[in-house]
């Protein structure tokens, strides 16, 4: 009987810095002083705080160590294990306070958190199907399919409240109704992990932490919509969500808990894999299936909605990887339960991506209706380097930029639209006094412009020339008409395109339009980016006394604006200036001055 | 692996495997959880710690109680070792000197379970990290 575990993370932020290796010194040195009985090594899912990474976490004692080595190992072993001193030097201290804290109950980062859909990533082995059964894996399955009509259970669901987390909120007992309410000789449950928001890990986490959560959760569905075959559409980018999978698919079909007649009854379910090679448009439904079925990824006209005609051209239930992981639990606690949690119109948690210029970076999951600033200034720890808070930017591509006005609003599917954004999949990329308003609309267009399928006008050009607009507007050469322009481009493209890529793609520049028309004003009008972002608005002069006239911007100037006398404070050519920054770069004594 | 072939056998199965899980589960809500401490340093070691640790680790899992068994460090009373801290939830914490096997099951049984306090009781005049 092991006393103590070492919980050590294998998702892929910590895996990529040799969390593998690790493990592997841990065992060493767990053996050399004769503690394999005492202590067990155990690899986990992500614990969300990937930037202080690797993480060893020692149960029972919640001891939570931050950016180990595998040199750490030998020492967690003799000071912790063999002695219970805890190494004070590994524990995650405090930003503000400096204080060293051990137990991660007591960390900012965690205390406002609740786990749901991320419940078993950081607590269990992802590769080992019997810790998820002990977990009570598979019983809401083994439930629903032994006492529940599939009535029964979609109605269960329906009281739950649950609604999509890919970035709609459509309620998703009412999808399975719909699905099941159409007759086909076959019908399909399609897990969408095609994750296409930049900056949004949410779904690879789950599917590296907690594989059998998705799987039970298909099933249930398919149980419920009257589909056998589920397909998990995953992109080829993530091998080791993939991997994790495969092992969990495997382990699941040896068990029983797959395949035919599950738990002795009636009812069968086969999964199997789809690998998508990453573009956005393939998150959509219609161009996922379209991908599916070997076709381009193109989105198709809605209605006919996939639960009428989907895959192969039956009926198919699309969900997100985190609908599904919020499936079991619903079922095992009741949604009575469920229902208490969150707000009035959206239930339960959410995970977001939290990234940007701020302290905690990392995933969390937090109760629906928790304000913008618990998230940044609690959870978060605020924003980096004592830097103002300007803007967060909610949902990727599609979504919008919220400002200070918007830090104690409760957040939830329905106050961020109404805020201009959308819940979106959950990325959250909070920005700071230095970043242009202006240069992250042309970003996220830059991405959209990209991502395009090309196959419906307004979105294939519509947006190409918002952002030649964009373009012109950070090198100078802005007028206000073109503000003018670029909402009616907006709207014509959110009104008319065919499918989600492009009715939301103007967001960006629709809310930082909205929430900074100064900013672009003082761009189109004054020639000045605040931020100093936009690099052909700023002047470069340089200062006398700081001079020392050592020659060496002139020499890198590649226009040879630069002029002066060694030891004598040089001068810039404004009409020959390209505003490259080179001298800034290169000055040594601080003396150029960009405004 | 045998097939699992009914919502019992399920059920069994989970029983079986849920010991493992048991120690992490209890750490995931330490709070409402009695928190026995066993000083393990070099000196505590010396004089059997382990073995008492052990005897904890056991008698907690047969008698289903709902507490946690860690290691500290030396807790400053290495004339005493074995020491033993326990803190129940809403108590102070009580250090007990000189534990073995024997004693060990005492605190349990008295303490723990009925509230009787023990001979050796030391002064917690130390802190812990
Ligand atoms: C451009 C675009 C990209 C999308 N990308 C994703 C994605 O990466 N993952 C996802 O689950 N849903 C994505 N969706 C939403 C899906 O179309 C679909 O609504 C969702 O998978 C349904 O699952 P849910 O009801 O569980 O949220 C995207 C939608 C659009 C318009
Ligand atoms: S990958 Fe290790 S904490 Fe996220």
């Amino acid at each position: 009987m092991y006393k103590m575990q070492l919980l050590v993370c294998g998702g892929t932020g910590c895996q990529a810095s040799a969390s593998a290796t690790i493990v592997e010194k841990l065992n060493e040195s767990l053996k050399a002083h004769g503690l394999t009985e005492d202590a067990q090594v155990v690899t986990t899912g992500c614990f969300g705080f990937c930037e202080k990474g690797p993480i060893v976490k020692v149960i029972p004692d919640n001891t939570f160590y931050t950016q180990v080595t595998p040199e750490d190992a030998e020492e967690i072993v003799t000071e912790h294990i063999l002695k219970g001193r805890k190494v004070n030097r590994l524990l995650y201290e405090n930003p503000e306070t400096k204080e060293h804290i051990s137990d991660s109950k007591h960390m900012g980062f965690y205390q406002k958190q609740m786990r749901i859909a991320l419940r078993n990533c950081g607590f269990i082995d992802p590769e080992n199907i019997d810790e998820y059964i002990a977990r009570d894996g598979y019983s809401a399955l083994a439930q629903v399919i032994t006492e529940l009509t599939p009535e029964q259970a979609i109605d269960m669901l329906k009281q739950s409240g649950l609604r999509g987390r890919g970035g709609a909120g459509f309620p998703t007992g009412l999808k399975w109704e719909f699905t099941r309410k159409y007759t086909a000789d076959q019908k399909y449950v399609v897990c969408n992990a095609d994750e296409g928001d930049p900056g949004a890990f949410m779904d690879r986490s789950i599917l590296e932490g907690d594989p059998n959560t998705v799987i039970e959760a298909m099933a249930i569905c398919g149980y419920c919509v009257g589909a056998t075959k589920g397909v998990v559409y995953i992109r080829a980018e993530y091998p080791l969500a993939i991997k994790r999978l495969e092992i969990a698919i495997e382990q699941a079909n040896e068990y029983g808990l797959l395949g035919k007649n599950i738990l002795g009854t009636d009812f069968s379910f086969d999964l199997e894999l789809r690998y998508g090679a990453g573009a956005f448009v393939c998150g959509e439904e219609t161009g996922l299936i379209a991908s599916m079925e070997g076709g381009r990824g193109e989105p198709n006209f809605k209605p006919p909605f996939p639960a009428e005609s989907g895959y192969n051209k039956k009926p198919t239930c699309v969900n997100n990887v985190e609908t599904f992981a919020n499936v079991p639990v619903i079922f095992l606690k009741g949604p009575e339960w469920f229902n208490t949690i969150g707000t009035e119109k959206s239930k339960g948690t959410k995970v977001f991506a939290l990234a940007g210029k701020i302290n905690n970076v990392g995933l969390i999951e937090v109760p629906m209706g928790i304000t913008l600033r618990e998230i940044i200034f609690e959870i978060g720890g605020g924003i980096k380097d004592g830097k103002k808070f300007k803007a967060v930017q909610t949902g990727g591509p599609s979504g919008g930029c919220l400002t200070e006005k918007h830090l104690d609003t409760p957040i939830d599917f329905d106050s961020l639209l109404a805020a201009g954004s959308m819940m979106g999949s959950g990325g959250m990329i909070v920005m700071d006094e230095d970043d242009c308003m202006v240069s992250i609309a042309k970003f996220y267009l830059e991405f959209i412009v990209e991502e395009s399928c090309g196959k419906c006008t307004p979105c294939r050009v519509g947006n190409k020339r918002m952002l030649e607009i964009l373009e012109k507007i950070c090198q100078g050469k802005g007028d206000m008409d073109d503000l003018d322009h670029l909402r009616n481009f907006a709207y014509v493209i959110r009104d008319t395109a065919l499918c989600g890529l492009g009715q939301t793609s103007p967001n960006p520049v629709l809310s930082t339009l909205d929430n900074f028309y100064d900013e672009y004003v003082a761009h189109v009008k004054d020639k000045k980016c605040e931020a100093k972002q936009c690099k052909a608005l700023a002047t470069y002069t340089i200062i006398p006394e700081a001079c020392t006239g050592c020659t060496v911007c002139a020499r890198n100037c590649p226009t040879d604006a630069i002029t002066g006398e060694r030891r004598q404070p040089h001068f810039i050519n404004q009409d020959l200036c390209i505003r490259c920054g080179v001298c800034y770069t290169k000055c040594k004594f601080n003396a150029i001055l960009v405004q | 692996m045998t097939k699992i072939k009914s919502l019992d056998e399920l059920r069994k199965k989970k029983q079986q495997l849920e010991q493992n899980l048991e120690i992490r589960e209890k750490s995931d809500h330490p709070e409402s959880l009695v928190q026995i401490k066993v000083a393990m340093a070099t000196c505590g070691i010396a004089s059997g710690a382990r073995t008492v640790m052990n005897a904890l680790v056991e008698k907690i899992r047969n008698d289903k109680i709902p507490a946690v068994v860690t290691q500290t460090g030396c807790m400053g009373y290495c004339y005493a070792e074995p020491t033993v801290e326990v803190k129940k939830p809403g108590h102070d914490p009580v250090v007990f000197s000189y534990v073995d096997v024997k004693k060990a099951e005492e605190i349990i049984d008295k303490y723990i379970k009925n509230n009787e306090l023990l001979d050796g009781i030391l002064p917690a005049n130390y802190q812990t990290i």
